[in-house]
């Protein structure tokens, strides 16, 4: 049936971490082409509009384009010919997504729903990113910029709306949430690190990082912890001074070596008292544990061990899981708007058909009464004009006040159809009782490329 | 009638106030803080007409009877939150608070509101300084009582390695902390100088300074607990847990003293007596 809909579509392909190993999204990355990858499928003459997404999880050409299957097979084409893919693997990790798919595939990404890890705030920046670039280089057109914005706006909504990003999901963000959570601002801290280990120096850094103020390095060979202490930025104690260190520190992070415990009950209670009951947070990640666990007890200390923490973040996770489920709930509402307003785009061009035809018709028949109707005075004339026009106005005023209002639902498609066939809108040649030649004349010339869709360049 | 009406929109306005706020804290939705706050804020302005109105018609501050009492404490609590979250904002506190003045509202409006007439013995220029600065301590620990409450909320969360909801609703353990000391440091010297000025009254009025009336003793327990908490801050360090629960008793014997003695104990402070 024939539609005179020649609305492009949007199509959606690429891989991610889930599908593809690092050394596919590394060929699909384009990195070594002779011009950059933008370039090349913006050149695609399948394409239309084009976005290029390129980071370390992810590869994906997101186009809007009349023909979504000989865009495709271009796409594909560039990636084996140009990326050096080879085409089996290809075809096994690559997804393609068309129309509402590609919609909610991109609004999922730019949620953070379709990350390695749910929630991680990189991957907007990430998209944004694109979308300078195509926009600089001019190879996106109404479709896209206006995905791209909804994607942007959806993204922020899931982010300010659920809490998919507001936990930590790694033991050192658990660590500096919870000493938030103890001492509210953590500038004027001081952090003391008991042992050097690798991970102890991560969680360092990344106190260091929100601001703690000073840091200790206490290790059983003062060099290592001078080492230490100079790269980042403390000062270094042996461990026989390690009681004098905890009465001035706040966060203590310890990994030590050692086969039994370095800091006691007893120890910690005689600390608390010099130190006025101010509160001490103790991070042990050593295996097996440095700290007696029985200084929990201690009022105003607090004790978190690996296991612990791991909990902090497993907790976090399926917190995340939960919200990401009400995240995608967000998502179908947007995608089904989105849908709509693409689809209301098809009303656009026959509107402009419908009126341009009843105004050719409201011209020629007008033409062709002007002999029978002798010498017209310019006022005759104009009353003439607006006669004829009032008639052409008020007989499609329905018609297109009843279209407009369909656009994007669902019997919208087939009143499209209808309107098509009902006006002899797609240039075929109309019944021979509808005034013969005339009708011909009276048919636009052909159908004309999607109105308000501007083409890129 | 007037009266009337500004009393009930402020109990309507706190009421919707505390829905708001719970909303807030439930679903962290910043909008329903946001009108929680708006709400409470002309809530607050409006009970301050009605105590004006009160107090012009009555000719003396209306903190005589249970119902202006009660409806004093409940404004003044709102007051010292807006105060608190101005200067410093707690966003959960607002869950804590608001429910608190309204139940005492609520409490106020089930009280008979009728304006008294006063007794000649407490027609003096030290009800105003008395009764308002007393129920203006009162107000300042019942801050101080639901930051306790937070934080030993939030403490056991963290101790206690469960860290839920309320664990990311709630300020951290050094805000609460630092708060409830300061409510403590303003309710402190209200309380006591509310002690003071009611001795000096006593003597005007009866001839004595202290007559180990129910109340005068209740205050004496009440402060003597928070002098002691006060004390332990300063000397010992004390903080956190034990001075939250310590705040806890504190408003507990408040508390007492303010209601329990009034209603259940006879006594000069009886305002079931005086109006009998």
């Amino acid at each position: 049936m024939p539609t005179g809909s020649s609305r492009s579509r949007l199509l959606l392909l690429g891989v991610n971490h889930k599908t593809a190993g690092v050394e596919v999204r590394e060929c699909l990355a384009l990195g070594g082409a002779p011009r950059p990858p933008l370039e090349i499928f913006a050149g695609l003459p399948a394409c239309e509009e084009v976005l290029f997404l390129s980071t370390c999880n992810r590869v994906e050409v997101l186009a809007a384009s009349p023909d979504p299957k000989a865009a495709a097979a271009a796409i594909r084409e560039v990636w084996c010919t140009v990326g050096g893919g080879d085409p089996g693997t290809l075809d096994r990790s690559l997804y393609v997504h068309l129309d509402e798919a590609a919609v909610r595939h991109l609004f999922r990404v730019a949620a953070s729903l379709d990350s390695m890890v749910v929630g991680e705030p990189q991957i907007l920046g990430q998209l944004k990113e694109a979308y300078r670039k195509a926009a600089e280089a001019k190879t996106l057109g109404l479709v896209l910029n206006r995905l791209l914005n909804r994607a942007f706006s959806v993204a922020k909504r899931i982010r300010t709306q659920t809490r998919i990003a507001s936990q930590a999901v790694s033991i050192s963000y658990a660590a500096v949430e919870l000493a938030r959570k103890i001492f509210g601002d953590l500038s004027d801290k001081r952090a003391l690190l008991i042992g050097a280990g690798e991970m102890a120096e991560l969680a360092a850094r990344h106190l260091l990082a929100n601001g703690v103020r000073g840091l200790v390095v206490a290790n059983r060979t003062l060099a290592r912890a001078a080492d230490l202490a100079r790269e980042l930025g403390g000062e270094a104690v042996g461990l026989d001074e390690l009681e004098a260190a905890l009465e001035g520190a706040d966060i203590v992070i310890s990994s030590t070596g050692a086969p039994g415990l370095v800091i006691q009950e007893e120890m910690v209670r005689r600390v608390m008292r010099r130190r006025r009951q101010r509160p001490l947070f103790f991070i042990d990640i050593a295996v097996p544990r440095d700290v007696d666990p029985a200084v929990n007890e201690v009022d105003n200390v607090y004790l978190y061990d690996i296991d612990d923490l791991k909990g902090v973040v497993e907790g976090n996770k399926a917190e995340r899981e939960r919200e990401a489920r009400k995240a995608e709930r967000m998502l179908d509402l947007e995608v089904l708007k989105f849908q709509a307003w693409l689809e209301s785009l098809d009303v656009v061009p026959l509107i402009r058909r419908l009126q341009d035809k009843g105004e050719a018709i409201r011209r020629r028949e007008l033409e062709r009464s002007r002999s029978a109707l002798g010498e017209l005075t310019p006022k005759q004339a104009a009353a003439l004009d607006r006669l004829t026009t009032s008639i052409v106005q008020k007989l499609l005023h329905d018609p297109i006040v009843t279209l407009r209002r369909s656009a994007g639902a669902e019997e919208g498609r087939e009143l499209l159809d209808a309107a098509y066939r009902f006006f002899n809108l797609n240039g075929a040649e109309p019944a021979p009782d509808a005034g013969g030649a005339r009708g011909k004349e009276a048919a636009p010339a052909g159908p004309k490329g999607p109105e308000g869709r501007p083409r890129r360049g | 009638m007037a009266l009337r009406v500004l009393f009930q929109s402020a109990l309507g306005l706190y009421l919707v106030a505390t829905a708001a706020f719970l909303v807030h804290i439930v679903t962290l939705r910043k909008w329903a803080e946001r009108w929680g706050t708006g709400l409470l804020a002309v809530g607050f302005a409006v009970h301050a007409a009605a105590i004006g109105v009160r107090w012009r018609v009555a000719g003396h501050p209306p903190v005589t009877n249970l119902h202006e009492a009660l409806s004093f404490v409940g404004w003044a609590v709102v007051g010292a939150y807006l105060l608190v979250q101005w200067r410093q904002r707690v966003k959960a506190l607002g869950a804590f608070v608001t429910p608190l003045a309204a139940v005492l509202m609520v409490a106020s409006s089930l009280q008979p509101a009728a304006v008294p007439d006063l007794p000649p013995a407490l027609r003096s220029y030290w009800l105003p300084v008395h009764a308002t600065i007393c129920l203006l301590g009162d107000a300042v620990f019942a801050l101080a009582f639901c930051l306790a409450v937070m934080y030993l909320l939030q403490e056991r969360q963290i101790k206690h390695k469960r860290l839920g909801g309320i664990f990311r609703r709630l300020p951290s353990l050094d805000v609460l902390d630092a708060l409830n000391y300061r409510c403590l440091t303003l309710g402190f010297p209200l309380l006591t100088v509310g002690i003071v000025t009611g001795s000096i009254w006593a003597e005007q009025a009866w001839g004595s300074y202290w007559s180990w009336d129910p109340k005068e003793t209740w205050s004496l327990i009440t402060w003597l607990l928070y002098a002691a908490l006060l004390h332990q801050r300063l000397t010992v360090g004390w903080r956190g847990r034990r001075a939250a629960i310590m705040t806890i008793l504190g408003f507990g014997a408040l508390f007492f003293t303010f209601l329990g003695v009034s209603v259940l104990l006879p006594g000069l402070h009886s305002y079931a007596n005086w109006f009998e």
